[in-house]
C-alpha cells in the first residue's frame, strides 16, 4: 500500500509517499511498525496516522483501498 | 451561507474578507475576526516568509469537526476559517477565523477554542525562511 508523507517525513524519506508491504486488513499500529521496518527514515520520528483523511487510533483497522498518511506534529496557524 | 461552517485553503496570504463575508447575516449582533499574521522575526532572526504545506483532503473535514465542536459548546451562529497554503510574506495574514453570534458573550471563547484546536489538529505544517537564505521547520504542537 502507498502511504502519504508530509513535512519532515518527506525529507527523511526523500519522497512524498512510500510503499509499505503489509497484509490487509491490519491495525494502524501494524502499518506503522511495517513502515518503520521497511523505511529507515521513519524510525525515531514522531507521527500520527490518518486513515481516509481522519486521525486513526493505533488499534483502528486499515483495510484494502484505505488512504493512509503519516502526519508529523502539526504547525498550522 | 446556508451551512454554519465554511472553510477554504488558499494559495498565498489571507486578509479575512472572505471569512467575514462567509459568516455575515442579519441575525448576527457581532462578528469576531481573528487574523493570524506571519511575524518578521523568530528567535532574533529576520524572517522573510513562511511556507505552508497542508494535507488538503484532510484539512476541511478536520476543521469541520472542530467547528461542530465549537458550535455545540458556544452560543454562536456561524464559523468560517480560511488558511493559507504556499508562501506567506512576513507581515501578511496566514489564517483567518470569523465567528458571528447574536451576542458577544461567547464569541471570544469560541474563537480561542477554534484556534487552539486548529493548532493541535489541523494537518498543516510551516517552514520559516530567513533573510540569510536558510530555513527551518516550525516545531509542531
Amino acid at each position: 500500500m502507498q502511504v502519504l508523507l508530509f513535512a519532515n517525513l518527506t525529507e527523511a524519506c526523500g519522497a512524498r509517499s512510500v510503499e509499505v508491504v503489509i497484509a490487509l486488513p491490519a491495525h494502524a499500529a501494524e502499518v506503522r511498525v511495517a513502515a518503520e521496518r521497511q523505511h529507515p527514515g521513519l524510525r525515531g520520528r514522531t507521527f500520527r496516522i490518518a486513515v481516509n483523511a481522519r486521525y486513526a487510533a493505533e488499534g483502528d483497522a486499515v483495510t484494502d483501498g484505505a488512504k493512509v498518511a503519516f502526519l508529523p506534529p502539526v504547525a498550522g496557524g | 451561507m446556508s451551512e454554519r461552517f465554511a472553510f477554504r485553503l488558499v494559495e498565498g496570504p489571507v486578509d479575512g474578507a472572505w471569512a467575514l463575508a462567509a459568516v455575515h447575516g442579519t441575525d448576527a449582533g457581532c462578528t469576531l475576526l481573528f487574523l493570524g499574521t506571519a511575524r518578521a522575526s523568530s528567535g532574533g532572526r529576520a524572517v522573510l516568509r513562511l511556507e505552508y504545506e497542508a494535507y488538503g483532503a484532510m484539512v476541511e473535514p478536520e476543521m469541520r469537526c472542530i467547528a461542530e465542536d465549537a458550535l455545540a459548546r458556544h452560543a454562536v451562529l456561524r464559523i468560517a476559517v480560511e488558511h493559507s497554503a504556499g508562501t506567506v510574506p512576513a507581515g501578511a495574514g496566514s489564517v483567518a477565523v470569523a465567528i458571528a453570534a447574536a451576542h458577544r458573550s461567547e464569541v471570544f471563547a469560541a474563537g480561542a477554542f477554534v484556534m487552539n484546536e486548529l493548532k493541535m489538529r489541523a494537518p498543516i505544517w510551516k517552514r520559516e525562511v530567513f533573510a540569510d537564505g536558510s530555513s527551518s521547520r516550525v516545531q509542531g504542537s
